[in-house]
């Protein structure tokens, strides 16, 4: 199978007037054609900013200081703003995280999912309007003709959000990416969506990249995990492996974090001591060291890389390296 | 020593908000936000309280605390109905129970410091003065998990974490016997809100609280609660102790709401079957009669757009409304 995107190295920084923001350190992503990967990470972990540097969307004094974005095989950081706007909305769609602010309240749902449509496609109102009808109705809105009419106040959270799925897949993109799309919502409009996510994955082939904090979400939707600190990878693999087999204390401390609500006995929650790392002055080493149960000395001082573990399964810290203690994870399979 | 069971007793509770409709009289609509709602929280325990957004969960817990005033029923807290009482005659049981409330960013005034958003409470109950005022407010930061000099700092020096652990800082300063915690860690980090969560387990540990828990992440309410009261659309659909609702739901509703649960574990995530619910929650304006979850409900019968049903026992403490049962 083919990469449909490769980020390599990226660095991304914010030049405030405190400093630089050092917000992404040289991360690197792939992805295939028809692939869900997640992007796990704390807020303020580069996860979105990561995305919005792929987009060619981040704020004025946000830059891109290194690495490449190559999409379809061609690297993105060469395409023009004008070029730049061909692609955003045709052959990459994004859900952003809050639906009540991403629609235009003043224009009908109707008027805003056609205009994507009549720009990249350049087809007529009328096929825009028939294939704008086909999109509410795929993504299971009733009615869709008189939908078409409202305006977003009309919409409920959960409607509002098939809305926005609805006008990022409007033009068959090639990727999909959902930056924290059930954040906003119930757990039940939230289970509609996912099952939504997985169809249209299924049924259009669309790549997805699924941006979240929540365990249980990736753990159903994704085939692999990337998981975010302090504007790094700390771990990348398969969704079992990040889940079974985990070789990052971080990624530990994640799943140890979150109840099971399948465990019977009341058992004490285990929390990361501390808070993430300030990335005006990015720690030496590696960012997760000073929250660490098992730093040592060498994880002060040295970045750690990502040690490949096992196919795809690789983890950014020194505990993997052969002259390292060996530390089992604290995680117990739970037995199904 | 108190009886420790039914130590605030709700019954019947309502809370109708008017909304205008008609330009000239005529009839007046209400949003009914809780509608005939009976239940009790013993002593010490954690009542947990989950559902949609727009259920009427908030609007619960801030009629109890009498935020909103009844528009019926009684709210009995340690034998004393409170329902009626003026606002100077609640004053001591504003004392009792406090809340903790859900966004950190906007539930504490930027222009005040953390000393005196603390110390606003003590002063209003006079409970303290001077230097003991201050060694009090220190205590309670400690308390917290703050250090004693973040007393002169302002809220934006916090972070969210940090800002929520203020909030309940603010909460124990009256020395409260019941805290109404609405979504006290939706707004929080996955690895700050388990350290959250921790505390307030220790702080009814210690300080032998009773807490009433608002929130919508089914997994954690699991965690911290005794027992789960279900909402929908102002209207309690099944309470029972929290581990005995999740092996043995029995509304339609509760059973789809639990497994929506995103499970995180992948093969457990492939093994589970989901109940995926249709459509959205019903406007709570004039609600149909008769089972108000009938429109959503995989199991609907005749019987169940004709009769509103009641909370029945169905064995242990279990209650559920439902006609099927």
């Amino acid at each position: 199978m083919d990469n449909l995107l490769e980020i390599c190295n990226l660095q991304t920084s914010f030049f405030t007037y405190v400093g630089e923001v050092q917000a992404v350190r040289n991360i690197s992503i792939d992805l295939r054609v028809g692939e869900a990967i997640g992007i796990v990470g704390e807020s303020g972990s580069g996860k979105s900013i990561t995305m919005m540097s792929l987009m060619k969307l981040l704020d004025d004094n946000g830059k891109i200081k290194n690495g490449k974005l190559l999409f379809n095989g061609s690297d993105l950081l060469g395409v023009s703003e004008k070029g730049m706007q061909r692609i955003r909305g045709n052959e990459i769609g994004m859900i952003f995280q809050d639906p009540m602010t991403c629609l235009n309240p003043v224009f009908t749902i109707g008027n805003q999912l056609m205009e994507p449509i009549i720009k990249h496609k350049k087809v007529s109102k009328q096929e825009a309007f028939k294939r704008a009808i086909h999109m509410l109705s795929l993504v299971g809105i009733p009615s869709p003709e008189e939908r078409m009419k409202q305006y977003p106040h009309e919409f409920s959270g959960g409607m509002r959000q098939r809305v926005m799925i609805a006008m990022a897949l409007s033009c068959d993109p090639k990727l999909l990416i959902a930056d924290e799309p059930t954040t906003a919502l119930d757990v039940t409009i939230q289970a509609q969506i996912l099952e939504l996510m997985k169809d249209l994955r299924e049924k259009l082939g669309t790549s997805i990249i699924l941006i979240t904090h929540d365990l249980g979400v990736v753990a159903d939707v994704c085939s692999r995990i990337n998981v975010m600190y302090g504007g790094t990878i700390v771990e990348t693999g398969t969704t079992r492996d990040i889940f079974y087999k985990s070789k990052h204390p971080y990624t530990w401390g994640l799943l140890r974090s979150v109840p099971n609500p399948k465990t019977l006995v009341k058992e004490r929650l285990i929390p990361i001591d501390g808070t993430p790392p300030d990335l005006i002055k990015p720690p030496l080493g590696c960012p997760f060291a000073p929250r660490c149960d098992y730093a040592m000395k060498v994880c002060m001082t040295k970045r750690p890389l990502l040690f490949e573990i096992e196919g795809q399964h690789k983890s950014a810290c020194w505990l993997n390296h052969p002259k390292a203690p060996k530390v089992e994870s604290p995680l117990v399979r739970r037995d199904s | 020593m108190q009886n420790n069971e039914n130590f605030i007793e709700i019954k019947n509770l309502k809370k109708w908000f008017p909304v205008k409709k008609k330009l000239f009289g005529g009839h007046r609509s209400f949003v009914k936000a809780v509608d005939d709602m009976s239940f009790s929280i013993n002593k010490g325990e954690t009542l947990g309280l989950v559902g949609e957004s727009g259920c009427g969960k908030t609007t619960t817990g801030r009629t109890i605390i009498k935020l909103y005033e009844p528009t019926g029923g009684n709210i009995i807290y340690n034998g004393e109905d409170i329902s009626r009482l003026t606002s100077r005659h609640m004053l001591p049981y504003r004392r009792k129970m406090q809340m903790i409330f859900q966004d950190p960013y906007a539930s504490l005034n930027a222009r005040m410091t953390v000393g005196d958003i603390i110390g606003e409470a003590i002063d209003i109950h006079n409970l303290a003065k001077g230097k003991e005022r201050l060694e009090r407010i220190q205590y309670l930061l400690r308390r917290v998990g703050l250090n004693s000099e973040h007393a002169n700092r302002y809220p934006h020096e916090f972070s969210g974490g940090q800002r929520q652990r203020v909030g309940i800082a603010r909460a124990l300063a009256v020395e409260p016997e019941f805290i109404v915690c609405d979504e006290p860690i939706s707004a929080l980090d996955v690895s700050i809100q388990a350290q959250v969560v921790n505390m307030l387990e220790d702080l009814q540990e210690d300080l032998g609280l009773t807490y009433l828990f608002i929130a919508h992440d089914l997994s954690m309410v699991k965690h911290i609660s005794d027992r789960i009261g279900v909402m929908y659309l102002g209207k309690m659909v099944e309470i029972a102790e929290s581990n005995e609702l999740y092996i043995h739901p029995v509304h339609p509703y509760t059973q789809a709401l639990l497994s929506a649960i995103p499970i995180p574990d992948p093969d457990e995530a492939a093994a589970s079957q989901r109940i995926v619910l249709e459509g959205d929650i019903p406007s709570p304006i004039d609600p149909p009669p008769g089972c108000r979850f009938k429109n959503r409900c995989r199991f609907t019968k005749p019987i169940c757009s004709e009769e509103e049903p009641e909370l029945k026992d169905v064995g242990g403490g279990h209650l559920a409304a439902c006609h099927l049962l």
